[in-house]
């Protein structure tokens, strides 16, 4: 079953439940299996992981089903190996409790890893779909309450869409300059 | 053979390192043709925007390597557009260094004595302006603030900034749409222009050959202008010297390439590389404890929660550039803001029970992100840094259309270089976490290793051919008419911001080149004038026509 550009259902799941590892959210409805729903508030997934995987510019998209059945592969070798017993309807990876999502993502993404570079990459994208919304442009972001940019408080543009603060400087000196600074203040 | 265009002097890349002889070589006399394989955009088209494809991914390169990942430039005016235009001088001791080599790693020639002519001219050209306390914004006062209540002191920094224009938006690394940031689209690069010098963006130099009768050769593609994973044109340009100034992370990279036409190249090229000892720590201000303990108040009802606020670094630590400590030791302290992005992502939670940088812990650190305050080391790395074999094009192999690629630098720090990091960590906990003020952390290495805004001394100068690529006149040793003019030619840590002194080092090589161009029958001379400085920068001009005398499509 095709849903997002030639990904599977299965394998879109698989994809949010890793980004959700990542910056984790609350469940966005009470069926919601790929978010753990660990946390309160929006995470990656809610601020367009998947989305922002398959921007064409980010050059992800083409390799998305490969790491999803890639995943899907290492927690079934993790789940064999903690002895646990899945969920056979879900996918191995969404299958997993949070913790386990975790544990597994910390021995993929950890140095000497053969895969880290791709498990990285996919960790990036993910926490960049929560701390910038790159999928989409900043002032739209910001308007329609992206959780990520939201959360950080990042503060929203003026009116023409550009940011400028007025106020920026305590404007008054707040330590003794080196005693070899230069008179052009330089260090010497 | 295939007609194709000629030149006097061929410059590759258009930041600081290219468009200081650019113009000196236009303005004497030469016909210069500038390659610069990024685009050329001007301050109506940098935007205020994280979005894919805009000007954030399209004038920003981050090339990851083995044990280091650099970010640059990629766009006319390089690094000048990207970066954050902090210019502190290059400190006396840091010339004087010998890193593990056991001599002296700067040529006996360059001290930041005999570099303060050529300092004053590029402080003069941008312009330079001196900081002063008005302009240090909240993070670097709060930073400042922080050093003194530890007893040390802090300096504002000097930024080639008009303080007038800047709106502290802190958008900087994505271009300044306000043209306060004073890159080289506001002076070199026009005045360049302005004396028949031709830019042509997206334009990536491949290799360099000899021609049979002792020219050069330059191979270049051309780059689609969103999709920078496609080549949409290629072409040879004929010059009687040409100028490497691709950044340190593609300048030794074209030079092995070449070497199979040219020769072999000194072994100091594509080794040597460092990382300008960079490393970061973010901190995690206590509000409560910022007014309590600093006295700190913006007079809005808040302490500082400004990480948003501001223009890159505003002030510095420089208790530890004493010539007096060992080598290794001595560092700079600045407070820096990445954006979210490269700003969060390596950042580390305080305490974290499961993973550091990801997961629970690490969404609670950033819904206080307006508290951190982020601190920048440079210190003096050892140089570790090797270029592996070159890829089939460019500096790297692109993974994304924009900005993303992995090139062959591999850098294993080393005992040396992990000492001045461990010294400055613990330097930057005991100022801010003193009295409760913050809790730190540096970011992980783990990750993706190291990482450098500042790429520096992958083919540098030197006095001993074994570890240096050029001499002190900036040419390529055993290649004479090839002159390298980035930093890559500077051959190590400074210890601080390196532009100034990349540019400085530029100025000084202009009468080099001169003398060199006028041995291969030349016109030109050296005048020693100061590029015009413009207020506002101005659109590409030029119709880039392919070896097929088709028109080129340009942005």
């Amino acid at each position: 079953m095709d849903t997002n550009d030639g990904l599977t259902a299965d394998q879109v799941m698989t994809l949010e439940a890793y980004a959700d590892t990542i910056i984790p959210g609350e469940k966005r409805d009470p069926t919601d299996r790929a978010v753990a729903g660990e946390v309160s508030g929006g995470g990656a997934v809610a601020s367009g992981a998947v989305e922002l995987m398959l921007t064409p510019e980010g050059g992800l998209a083409g390799t998305l089903d490969s790491l999803a059945e890639g995943l899907n592969e290492h927690a079934r070798h993790y789940t064999a190996r903690i002895g646990l017993d899945p969920d056979p309807t879900v996918p191995p990876f969404v299958a997993l409790a949070f913790a386990d999502r975790v544990a597994l993502a910390q021995e993929l993404l950890a140095p000497g890893h053969p895969e880290q570079e791709l498990w990285v990459a996919l960790a990036m994208f993910s926490a960049m779909a929560w701390d910038t919304g790159a999928h989409m442009s900043t002032s739209d972001a910001l308007a329609s309450g992206h959780p990520g940019l939201t959360s950080m408080g990042f503060m929203p543009p003026e009116s023409d869409g550009v940011w400028r603060f007025p106020r920026f400087s305590y404007g008054r000196a707040l330590a003794a300059i080196h005693p070899r600074t230069t008179p052009r203040g330089d260090p010497q | 053979m295939t007609a194709h265009d000629r030149t006097d002097v061929l410059v590759i890349g258009s930041g600081f390192g290219g468009a200081i002889p650019a113009y000196h070589l236009a303005a004497g006399g030469a016909s210069v043709v500038v390659l610069e394989r990024g685009p050329w955009l001007t301050a109506d088209e940098f935007d205020h925007d994280f979005k894919f494809g805009s000007s954030s991914t399209r004038v920003f390169e981050f090339t990851m390597g083995e044990g280091m990942n650099v970010l640059g430039g990629n766009c006319v005016g390089g690094g000048s557009v990207v970066y954050f235009a902090a210019m502190p001088r290059a400190p006396q001791f840091v010339f004087e260094r010998e890193g593990s080599l056991g001599h002296r790693m700067w040529p006996k020639s360059i001290t930041r004595e005999s570099l303060e002519p050529w300092y004053d001219r590029v402080a003069q050209a941008l312009p330079i302006t001196q900081s002063t306390w008005d302009d240090v914004t909240y993070a670097g006062g709060v930073f400042a603030a922080a050093c003194d209540h530890a007893g040390r002191t802090a300096n504002p920094v000097a930024a080639a900034i008009d303080t007038d224009l800047c709106t502290n938006c802190n958008w900087m690394m994505s271009g300044c749409k306000f043209d306060a940031k004073r890159s080289l689209l506001l002076n070199y690069l026009p005045a360049a222009l302005d004396h028949g010098a031709q830019i042509r963006p997206l334009h990536e130099v491949q290799r360099i050959e000899r021609s049979p009768e002792g020219d050069f050769l330059v191979h270049y593609t051309v780059v689609d202008p969103v999709d920078y994973r496609v080549q949409v044109d290629a072409g040879v340009i004929e010059a009687k010297i040409v100028v490497v100034a691709a950044g340190a992370a593609a300048t030794p990279v074209i030079l092995q390439r070449s070497e199979e036409n040219l020769g072999a190249m000194p072994p100091a090229v594509g080794r040597y590389f460092s990382g300008n000892g960079e490393r970061l720590n973010t901190a995690i201000l206590n509000e409560d404890r910022v007014r309590d303990v600093l006295g700190l108040d913006r007079g809005d009802g808040l302490a500082y929660a400004a990480n948003q606020i501001g223009r890159g670094p505003s002030a510095a630590s420089w208790d530890r550039l004493d010539g007096a400590l060992p080598e290794f030791s001595r560092y700079s302290l600045e407070q820096l803001y990445f954006p979210p992005g490269f700003g969060t992502i390596l950042a580390q939670a305080p305490d974290a029970e499961g993973p550091s940088w990801f997961g629970v812990d690490k969404k609670e650190i950033l819904r206080r992100w307006q508290s951190w305050l982020t601190i920048f080391i440079m210190s003096e790395d050892d140089n570790e840094g090797v270029f592996g074999p070159p890829p089939e094009t460019g500096n790297a192999e692109r993974i994304s259309m924009q900005m993303l690629s992995r090139g062959s630098l591999r850098y294993e720090p080393s005992a040396n270089t992990r000492h001045g990091w461990a010294l400055a960590d613990a330097d930057i906990r005991d100022i801010l976490e003193r009295d409760g003020l913050a809790r730190v952390m540096p970011w992980t290495n783990e990750v993706i290793g190291a990482y450098t805004v500042h790429p520096l001394a992958s083919c540098r100068m030197g006095d001993d051919p074994e570890t240096s690529a050029l001499d002190d006149t900036n040419e390529l040793r055993d290649h004479p008419g090839i002159f390298v003019t980035d930093g890559s030619a500077v051959p190590g840590a400074l210890t601080v911001n390196p532009a100034f002194t990349i540019a400085a080092i530029a100025e000084r090589a202009v009468p080099n080149i001169v003398r060199a161009a006028q041995a291969r029958g030349v016109d030109v001379r050296y005048l020693g004038s100061l590029p015009a400085t413009a207020r506002v920068s101005r659109k590409a001009p030029v119709t880039v026509t392919g070896p097929d005398g088709q028109p080129v499509t340009v942005p």
